[in-house]
């Protein structure tokens, strides 16, 4: 059970092997994915047929368009890292806001409003997808027939596709923020206004530093939650596909290696992300919130 | 008094700039949009642009065999996807919160953390080259003499569950952890000390001290699974019947959004009972909850 | 005299029903240390968090070096503070921590790099300017806090129990350092804090603070020797307390006796009546101890007793003796002779005191100031 108590032979062989089991059950699906990205085969299936770069770098004149050559994929990657940054920037913002609202701020209604902000989390995306359509729709026909406007933002498309991306990332943003600003103790405030500080200055230099790896973990969060965010986009995507429902056409098709060197970008990427993220925040391990 | 007055003006005004982003998201984005989706679901369409209130939508989920047969199908498999979880999850959570210490601790649960970081569709793409006629499992069984042909391992109802349960796998062991790691060893030694057995240390004391990181990952594995779209799509292909495909075809494929916002308040219905039942069960507040996982 | 740096008008301070204080007035001289010290819950952090405008008071006037606080903000206010838990802002290095405020005033960087190296020299803690606050000791970090504040050269420093958290030893090393560091700025100090040996040790002028209002404001040595009210004879310093009726009251000293029937002689202070209640206070250095009546200073009345139990602690030792006809228990401080070094429990003994030291008030059914 616990080290401090005898385990038996088998006990301790057996939980070596389901670990052993268990990472592999984990990692052999990106290993595969990783692995015949480099496959010199128009498919990505066994058997080897030895290696090639042609899924990152091949053009047109090699019969074989790579990553880097895919211009769809290119600027499918671009407009989800265009919504992304929209998104982490609204919810951050907005979370922030709410973090202060919710613990600092006193108002009749605040645990009802509290309870409401984390109801995004318990709808399904595809329903929080249709609902933002439908209403986007009622209110894009309204403007036309009543005033003759046509609102192109609210037709599904990319400003769709933050809004319902925001509704409920926001809401994750609120949670990680909120739970850091709980735990400042607010005499350093008290202490920064004693030593001669404006507000203005106590915020900049006492409570934003404090908040700081909260920030910066809730937009990392953010960041990755809009850029892999299936469900709401493929409900509000319009002429430009993000990269995830790009990806999802191609894969129904059956696709080429270039989706497996697409996912090897995006592992070594979001790798990157979450080493920056710990070697700059090591104080505070990012919440792996929902 | 002046002085005073100013002031009170002043914080109601920062009140109400703080107050004015949230209550334009849920009003605007979570609030009115289901309204309306609930508007939608209650009406028919007599006419081109012609509509009037009616249950007709609701009536053709239960008239119709089909749908309301892939909606038990997708509550079934959702659930039984979350008990496979949690009991593959565990005795991870166990080996990370007790097992192991210090830097092997969190090593591992760093690694485990890492396949999540990667988009759900890379996964899914993973395990469609590892499970496909074919893939690299079903040859692998050829080369090793255990069926003559290669076999399809997709569009299976267990491959959708291998899918379900991969992807649910961190939200189960991320509050299985906390609420493991604040058991005091000392309990279980306890427990042992007066004669106690392994199972009934497991019934009696971890399984009743991890109760709320329990409900709080099946809660969540559930209300995710019910919601997921690309997994079952991806792995169970034509086979997958699966409620959300349901929404997305009389949404998006055939514009009968009725029907859709009929569907979609269905699986929210659904989803919210589950949670509500799963927080009555344990007895516990649902901000709590959301705030553990 | 020069003006007070601290001067205080009539202060009140209500939440709801409750007043935390209570018609307060009260002036500290320029360079001295004035210690407020009471129960938990007596108004004494409502008082400081007042004076650093952290509350508003409800009436009265808070003056600073003469000038009225009235409308003046927190951050306005030629006072810093030490905090409880010392606040020090652990996203800066020390040496940060002490230009935070100077910073705040708009201070070049180089001079307030100087000055903060300076000041932390003074406080010895030159060459810790880089360190994080969380490599520091819980002394040094004191330390820190109260260079934090001195560096701004506040005409008043607050001190809010900042020894509250640290461990016995060191809060003995600290009230000594705090002393001499007093001592070394000839700032004014205010320090509140509830232990009444912090309080003594440090300060030039106590204020014994007892639900919202003062119960005396001296000098240590009066209040230790000449308590006002009950109340400071039994918070300031250890007191053996003894209730009962005035049987008669002769040229100021008052015979009481006990409920239990003991009888002793204690100077009245206040206006005592024949058979009123009251209680006296004698201080267990006041009494002396014999193994025989002879062994005793002649002149004063003298009491029979056995060892209750003996109380060895060094330099405090004391013995707990029961008086022989009332059973009345009685605490006396043991000489530094060694002379009763032997003593065994169950003894029989002597003791007596001089009435003139010891204090009877009379028991209030109204208030005793």
């Amino acid at each position: 059970m616990i080290p401090s108590l005898p385990r038996p032979a088998w006990l301790r062989a057996g939980t070596t092997l389901y670990l052993a089991l268990f990472l592999a059950f984990l990692f052999l699906p990106l290993l595969v994915v990783a692995v015949f990205g480099f496959n010199d085969a128009p498919y990505p299936a066994p058997p080897w047929h030895g290696f090639t770069l042609d899924w990152f770098i091949g053009n047109e004149a090699k019969g074989r368009t790579g990553l880097f050559g895919d211009s769809e994929i290119l600027a499918s990657i671009w407009t989800s890292f265009t919504v992304a940054c929209w998104v982490t920037g609204l919810s951050v913002a907005v979370g922030t806001a709410n973090a202060f609202l919710i613990e600092r701020a006193r108002f009749p209604g605040k645990a009802a409003l509290s309870l409401l902000m984390l109801a995004p989390l318990v709808i399904p995306g595809v329903i929080l997808g249709i609902s933002i359509l439908a209403f986007a729709s009622r209110l894009a026909e309204f403007a036309d027939d009543t005033f003759g406007l046509e609102l192109e933002f609210l037709r599904p498309g990319l400003p769709l596709v933050v809004l319902g991306q925001f509704s409920y990332i926001v809401a994750i943003s609120t949670l990680t923020i909120s739970a850091r600003l709980k735990r400042f103790d607010r005499t350093l405030e008290e202490a920064a206004y004693n030593l001669g500080a404006s507000r203005a200055a106590v915020f900049r230099t006492i409570t934003v530093p404090y908040l700081r790896p909260a920030l910066i973990g809730s937009g990392a969060i953010a960041f990755l939650m809009s850029f892999e965010n299936f469900n709401t986009t493929l409900m509000l995507v319009g002429a430009d596909s993000p990269l995830t429902i790009m990806m999802y056409g191609r894969m129904r098709e059956g696709a080429t290696p270039v989706l497996n060197a697409v996912s090897l970008f995006l592992m070594v990427a979001s790798a990157l992300l979450a080493f920056t993220l710990m070697r700059g925040g090591s104080s505070q391990k990012p919440a792996p919130a929902a | 008094m002046l002085e005073a007055g100013t002031r009170r003006w002043q914080a109601r005004l920062m009140l109400g700039l703080f107050l004015m982003p949230a209550v334009l998201w849920l009003v605007s984005l979570i609030i009115l949009p289901h309204l309306d989706l609930a508007i939608l679901s209650f009406r028919e369409r007599v006419a081109p642009r012609e509509y009037r209130a009616s249950l007709e939508q609701y009536r053709t989920f239960f008239a119709e065999p089909l749908y309301w047969h892939i909606f038990v199908r997708t509550a079934l498999m959702s659930a039984i996807a979350t008990l496979l979880t949690l009991l593959i999850a565990f005795p991870i959570a166990w080996t990370i919160a007790k097992l192991l210490r210090g830097r092997a601790s969190s090593l591992l649960f760093v690694v485990c953390l890492i396949p999540f970081w990667v988009s759900e569709t890379v996964r899914t793409l993973g395990w469609m080259i590892l499970l496909r006629e074919s893939g690299v499992l079903p040859s692998l069984l050829v080369k090793l003499g255990i069926t003559d042909v290669p076999i399809e391992l997709l569009y299976r109802d267990s491959t959708i569950l291998v899918g379900l349960v991969y992807t649910s796998l961190l939200f189960m062991v991320v509050p299985l952890v906390g609420s493991l790691e604040s058991l005091d060893n000392a309990l279980i030694e306890a427990a042992y000390d007066l004669g106690a057995s392994g199972w009934s240390v497991l019934r009696k004391i971890v399984i009743p001290h991890a109760a709320p990181g329990i409900t709080a990952g099946c809660i969540v594995v559930f209300m995710m699974t019910l919601g997921n779209y690309l997994t079952p799509t991806l792995l169970g292909g034509k086979n997958s019947q699966w409620f959300t495909e349901q929404i997305y075809t009389q949404f998006i494929t055939r514009f009968n959004w009725e029907q859709g916002a009929a569907f979609g308040f269905l699986l929210l219905l659904l989803s919210t009972s589950m949670v509500w039942v799963g927080l009555r069960l344990t007895g516990q507040r649902f901000g709590e909850v959301m705030r553990r996982s | 005299m020069s003006t007070p740096d601290l001067e205080a008008r009539s202060l009140v301070k209500r939440f709801g029903a409750y007043t935390a204080v209570d018609t307060l007035s009260f002036s500290v001289a320029r360079g001295s240390f004035f210690s407020i010290l009471g129960p938990s819950g007596c108004g004494k952090t409502t008082l400081l968090r007042m004076i650093a405008g952290f509350i508003a008071p409800d009436e009265g006037d808070i003056l600073i070096g003469g000038n009225s606080m009235a409308d003046v903000a927190p951050n306005r206010r030629p006072v810093n503070m030490v905090f409880q838990q010392l606040a020090l802002f652990p996203m800066m290095s020390v040496g940060e921590n002490v230009a935070f405020g100077l910073a705040r005033r708009g201070v070049a960087r180089a001079e307030r790099v100087k000055k903060s190296a300076e000041m932390l020299e003074r406080v010895g803690l030159g060459g810790a300017g880089h360190k994080a606050v969380d490599e520091l000791s819980g002394g040094q970090r004191q330390r820190v806090a109260i260079a934090r504040s001195l560096v701004l050269e506040p005409t008043l420093l607050l001190l809010d129990e900042p020894l509250g958290a640290l461990d016995l030893k060191l809060r003995e090393h600290m009230k000594i350092e705090l002393k001499q560091l007093q001592a070394a700025f000839g700032t004014t100090f205010v320090y509140i804090t509830h232990d009444q040996s912090e309080a003594l040790v440090l300060s030039d002028h106590v204020g014994v603070m007892n639900k919202g209002r003062f119960e005396q404001l001296g000098t240590p040595q009066e209040l230790y020797y000449s308590p006002a009210t009950p109340f400071v004879a039994g918070f300031v310093g250890s007191n053996n307390k003894i209730a009962g009726r005035a049987k008669s009251v002769q040229g100021g000293i008052v015979e009481l006796e006990s409920a239990e029937g003991w009888s002793i002689h204690a100077q009245a202070h206040g206006a005592i009546a024949a058979g009123a209640a009251v209680e006296a206070f004698v201080r267990p250095e006041v009494a002396s101890l014999g193994r025989t009546s002879s062994e005793l200073p002649a002149g004063h009345p003298q009491y029979a007793a056995t060892v209750e139990s003996l109380l060895f602690d060094g330099a405090n030792s004391a013995v707990l003796v029961r008086e022989q006809k009332s059973r009345f228990e009685f605490r006396i401080a043991l000489p530094q002779t060694g002379r009763f070094a032997d003593l065994k429990v169950g003894e029989a003994l002597q003791f007596g005191f001089d009435p003139a030291r010891a204090v009877c008030f009379p028991v209030a059914g109204s208030p005793s100031a």
